[in-house]
């Protein structure tokens, strides 16, 4: 269980959050322009990368707040945390 | 004192006498003294029988990795626990201790013909056996072999004990007691770091505390003399908490750690007073220091497992800490200098002692200590066979060809009572891998040793690979100051005199005369597997360590391959002719050593298990006779059985009561959201399939809310408040899940929208009134208040004001009626129920209970999210293209209705169904099928409620059909265990078409 620096709250066990899947995915603003394959890469296509992912974090037993996380899936190592709409680091 | 007890030591208090049963016989101890140690103090080593072989074996160790003397402590029924190992089991007056694994007893063994027709029982016996016929597995061969397996017998009554968790957090945790931890745990906190030092054992110290050797000295003293001054000033440090009979169960990421706390095991039972049981230490340290130590390794040679054969420390452990001699003519097996201590131990206390090696000599201060003293000593030489049934009696040995690879001359036979191996040493690495670190394989001595990489721990002792007395003192002290960035460790001026080991040698195998094929060399005890075995999965093809391991069982027993592991890959290494090191180690996982169930789960138990969320009215509900149903966490009524009616019976009541004449259900356990702020309506537009800027202020509208793939979510009523304010209500079981997902779209996708959500489901209680005279009841209840269809008509809400308390009565309703749900604080819940009851007694006002709601809504064909669809149903499929909205140019699972998927003709489909014979009520989940003769069978759809409807004097049934929706009046097939069930597809709404009853 890693220990994740919420950008409002600070430290906390990582039983406090939950993880809600890969980040930077932007709903279309114009869904019905979309091709059912173009959809689909949205609705569906996941990265799932061992190694650095920039995920999405739900500070969901705390202060409900969304932001963003950058992790190594191979060692749990955090790179960064940073709020929605903030831009991401380059790591 | 017995025979064995040879031996007066400080660890072991011999004026107090303790006694114990083993299978049901007497025996004394004493205190400080494990179960091991008293049963061999008693001359008892055959404790247990093998798992596949049923062959005797003995006690073979003194710690946790003991592979044999595993026993059921306690006979009663709640209390009994299986596979406890009987070298870890404190003495204590009274213990009930028997052997596992044997029938019908521990001498006589009828599973010991497993042990003759062993040829026969080779690795992957029972995957090749048992395979056919077919229908012999469940009847036959698996209660036949789960009666003859030997796992010990779960406790039949629930655990009475008491368990505990403990968070803690800390700058230093040592893991272990011995030597390196003791000096670690000291240089830490003397330097003002609030640490914590843990160990498996009641006393500290490893294996120095009892290491009196004279080759062994620090600073002037005997390494054990040393220590035991060190421990004394260690206890007076105020930083530091030292937890004894703690082991250490888990080292996961970012240094969070578990570790178990025995806190009366030891305890006779009637001592425990009520104690906690083991308390379970969730500890989150800063850096962590690992000082776990090393296990010793046996030798594989044919034979090898007969009682009596126990690995050497363990036998010096038993003579010095103990004071009990395994033996009264030994011989030591070795290939390392360490059995050496253990021989001149022995030969101190005037016992017996020989000592075979494969190695060709030894120069260092042990062996020529034992040398001096005249031991006899075979160089060279190997064990090929050993003999005694239930104990050993003799050995033979041979001697080593020049490359080690065969055995020469003439055998040898000795006469011996115990036989002590060793075969070098295996650092406990399982927490460094725990915690993610790596490994490197030290060709030098053939171990694996930790890869130092981590910032936040370190490895020090014999764990990191460091045997001998003086690198350990030294290398501990000077990497622990580095770790902890610390100048004076207060160890640095320290001088070490120890033997030092010149001359290493190892064979995994030892070589024979017979073929392997006729020799039962046993690498993992406990599972039984040998040598060959290893051998016979690699010819058959194995080749990933993995797969070698679980087709033999190497490794998968309670001790999880603590002493079999390094020779099942030594093993392989050698006949697939790899390196060790590029063939890797399995995978070492948590726990280190097995936890019980209470640990784990604390106080987590009875009605501490879950949440139990109860509505304010619950009270009334339980006097008035209310079944329960859990709804989610929430207990919600059921029904409300009177003179002993069954569900049936009660529901029928109900739900002809509420059509003829008023209904009451507590509706307070649906979710309910206060949706604030000036782009509330633009925000319900998003989420909703249906459009909302239109939606008046005091009026409602049902809405129907999608997964952006397509698939109905949720749904509810929501009611306009104010120009800005909306109150949203969800499922019961979706609340949550629903606030979470509007949250996300809030926060993430549409942050510019101006709109707060609160969760109000626990801030009000709703009393949900229907039925033909709900308008003379409300009337009742609020005198001054016009319910015309004009002044308050369907769909729409009105504040209102009952004793002084505010209401919002909105008149919606869930079962086709006319009804009204009136909702107040929570804490006026009650009052109000009581209020609305009272009002309608002249009525006949009839509680119902969830069974009956979901009855009246199915007669009106409304669905349940979660009962008449699973996530794989869109609007379209259910019919409900109305609430589809057209015009709005985008909601959350818009774009997914014209997926070429989402648009196939042939989804199941929402339909009703009748069946032919009107009594006959179909089985929710039921399977369809439109042809009952064509084979395969093919089901097109499945029921997904069903009633018989008092209302209508018939069965009636939603189902999901493929193509239904054009199916209606097509005859179908519901295929029961011992009938076939002929049903018509109808209109799903079975009752009041027209709705004319919402505004009786």
């Amino acid at each position: 269980m890693f220990v994740i620096n919420c950008p409002y709250c600070g430290e906390r066990d990582q039983s406090e959050f939950s993880c809600g899947g890969e980040a930077h995915i932007v709903r279309p603003k114009q869904p019905t322009e979309l091709s059912d394959d173009e959809w689909a890469e949205y609705l569906f296509m996941r990265k799932n990368i061992k190694g650095v992912q920039f995920e999405r974090w739900n500070h969901a037993h705390g202060c409900r707040k969304w932001f963003n996380m950058v992790r190594d899936t191979s060692n749990d190592k955090i790179h960064a945390v940073y709020k929605i709409g903030e831009k991401p680091p380059v790591i | 004192m017995t025979k064995y007890r040879i031996n007066k030591t400080r660890f072991v208090d011999q004026t107090k006498t303790v006694s114990f049963t083993f299978d049901g016989k007497k025996y004394h101890g004493f205190e400080g003294d494990t179960l091991a140690s008293a049963l061999l103090s008693n001359g008892i080593h055959l404790v247990g029988r093998s798992f596949k072989y049923h062959r005797p074996r003995g006690i073979m160790s003194c710690g946790s990795e003991e592979p044999n003397a595993i026993c059921q402590i306690n006979d009663n029924t709640d209390l009994t626990e299986p596979n406890v190992r009987a070298t870890e089991i404190e003495l204590y007056e009274g213990l009930k201790a028997s052997s596992q694994n044997c029938w019908p007893s521990l001498n006589f063994d009828i599973g010991g013909i497993n042990n003759l027709i062993s040829p026969f029982i080779p690795a992957g016996f029972y995957y090749k056996t048992f395979m056919w016929p077919k229908s012999f597995w469940k009847k036959i061969y698996e209660p036949l072999i789960r009666m003859s397996a030997g796992l010990g017998k779960s406790p039949t009554q629930p655990d009475p004990e008491i368990y505990d968790h403990k968070h803690e957090h800390c700058d230093v945790l040592v893991i272990g007691g011995g030597i390196s931890g003791i000096i670690s745990a000291k240089i830490a906190a003397k330097n003002n770091l609030k640490t914590i030092l843990i160990e498996d054992k009641n006393i500290l110290g490893g294996s120095t505390i009892y290491q009196n050797n004279k080759n062994f000295v620090i600073d002037g003293q005997k390494s054990n003399e040393w220590l035991m001054n060190e421990i004394s000033e260690l206890e007076k440090l105020d930083n530091l908490i030292i937890k004894n009979r703690t082991s250490l169960a888990a080292f996961h990421s970012y240094n969070y750690l578990l570790a178990k706390e025995n806190i009366s095991d030891h305890l006779p039972l009637d001592k425990k007073n009520g104690s906690i049981r083991q308390r379970l230490w969730k500890i989150r340290s800063d850096k962590v220091i690992v000082a776990a130590g090393a296990i010793e390794r046996p030798l594989i040679f044919n034979n090898n497992d007969r009682p009596g054969i126990i690995l050497a420390n363990s036998v010096k452990k038993y003579l010095d800490f103990y004071g009990v001699s395994t033996g009264l003519n030994n011989i030591i097996f070795t290939n390392n200098d360490s059995a050496y201590e253990t021989a001149v131990s022995l030969f101190e206390k005037g016992i017996s002692v020989k000592i075979v090696d494969i190695r060709k000599k030894s120069s260092s201060n042990i062996v020529k200590n034992a040398e001096d003293l005249g031991i006899k000593i075979y160089w060279n030489s190997t064990v090929v066979n050993t003999f005694g049934y239930k104990k050993i009696k003799s050995i033979e040995i041979m001697n080593l060809s020049e490359d080690g690879s065969n055995v020469t001359g003439n055998k040898h036979k000795i006469q011996c009572d115990c036989l002590s191996i060793s075969g070098g040493w295996t650092p406990m690495v399982h927490m460094h891998t725990q915690s993610g670190g790596k490994l490197d394989f030290r060709e030098i001595d053939q171990v694996f040793v930790p890869t130092e990489k981590s910032e936040n721990h370190i490895n020090v002792g014999s764990c990191n690979g460091d045997f001998e007395l003086e690198e350990i003192v030294k290398n501990t002290n000077y990497k622990v100051k580095k770790f902890l960035n610390i100048n004076e460790g207060g160890f640095d001026k320290i001088s070490v005199l120890c033997s030092k080991e010149s001359e290493k040698k190892n064979i995994w195998l030892l070589p024979n005369t017979i073929s392997e094929s006729k020799t039962k060399s046993f690498i993992d005890f406990q599972n039984d597997s040998t040598a060959k075995d290893i051998k016979l999965a690699l010819r058959e093809g194995f080749k990933s360590i993995e797969h070698v391991k679980r087709y033999t069982t190497t490794g998968m027993a309670t001790d999880q391959g603590k002493l079999s592991n390094m020779h099942a890959l030594g093993i392989i290494a050698d006949t697939a002719g790899v390196k060790m090191g590029t063939l890797g180690t399995t995978t070492f996982r948590p726990p280190f050593t097995p936890l019980t169930f209470g640990a784990i789960v604390g106080r987590n138990v009875g009605k501490f298990f879950d949440i139990v969320r109860k509505t304010s009215i619950h009270e009334w509900h339980v006097q008035n006779n209310a079944k329960f149903e859990n709804v989610g966490q929430w207990k919600r009524p059921w029904y409300y059985p009177i003179n002993n009616e069954n569900l049936h019976e009660a529901v029928q009541r109900e739900s002809k009561a509420a059509r003829d004449s008023a209904g009451i259900l507590d509706a307070s356990t649906l979710g309910k959201i206060d949706i604030q702020g000036s782009d509330a309506s633009e925000f319900l537009n998003r989420v909703y399939t249906n459009a909302w800027s239109k939606l008046g202020i005091g009026k409602c509208r049902y809405g129907l809310m999608l997964n952006e793939d397509g698939m109905v979510y949720d749904d509810g009523v929501t009611t306009r408040l104010g120009e800005n304010h909306y109150l949203m209500t969800t499922t019961t079981g979706g609340a949550a899940n629903v606030l979470s997902k509007l949250e996300d779209y809030l926060q993430t996708e549409w942050p510019e929208l101006d709109v707060y959500l609160t969760s109000v489901t626990d801030h009000y209680s709703t009393a949900s009134i229907c039925g033909p005279n709900s308008k003379k009841i409300l009337n009742k209840l609020f005198p001054n208040k016009d319910f015309s269809d004009e002044a308050f008509p369907h769909m729409s809400y009105q504040d209102a004001i009952i004793d002084k308390i505010e209401c919002r009565i909105m008149r919606i309703s869930f079962t086709g009626e006319l009804s009204y749900e009136i909702n107040v604080e929570s804490k006026y819940g009650k009052s109000l129920w009581e209020n609305c009851i009272a009002a309608g007694e002249e009525y006949k006002i009839t509680p119902y209970g969830t069974e009956t709601m979901h009855l009246l809504r199915a007669e009106k064909g409304f669905i349940i999210v979660g009962q008449d669809t699973d996530g794989t149903m869109t609007p379209i499929d259910l019919q409900m293209d109305w609430i589809v909205s057209k015009k709005k140019y985008d909601f959350i699972g818009k774009r997914s209705l014209y997926r070429s998927d989402t648009m196939r003709e042939d989804r199941k489909q929402l339909v009703g169904l009748l069946t032919d014979d009107p009594n006959e009520i179909l089985e929710e989940g039921a399977q369809i099928v439109s042809e009952l003769d064509k084979k395969p069978v093919e089901m097109i759809g499945h029921v997904t409620s069903s009633y018989f409807s008092p209302n209508l004097n018939k069965s009636i049934a939603l189902a999901v059909v493929k193509g239904g929706k054009k199916m209606n009046g097509q005859k179908l097939f519901v295929p029961m265990e011992n009938k076939n069930i002929n049903v018509t597809v109808s209109d799903f709404i079975f009752f009041d078409k027209e709705n004319k009853r919402i505004n009786a």
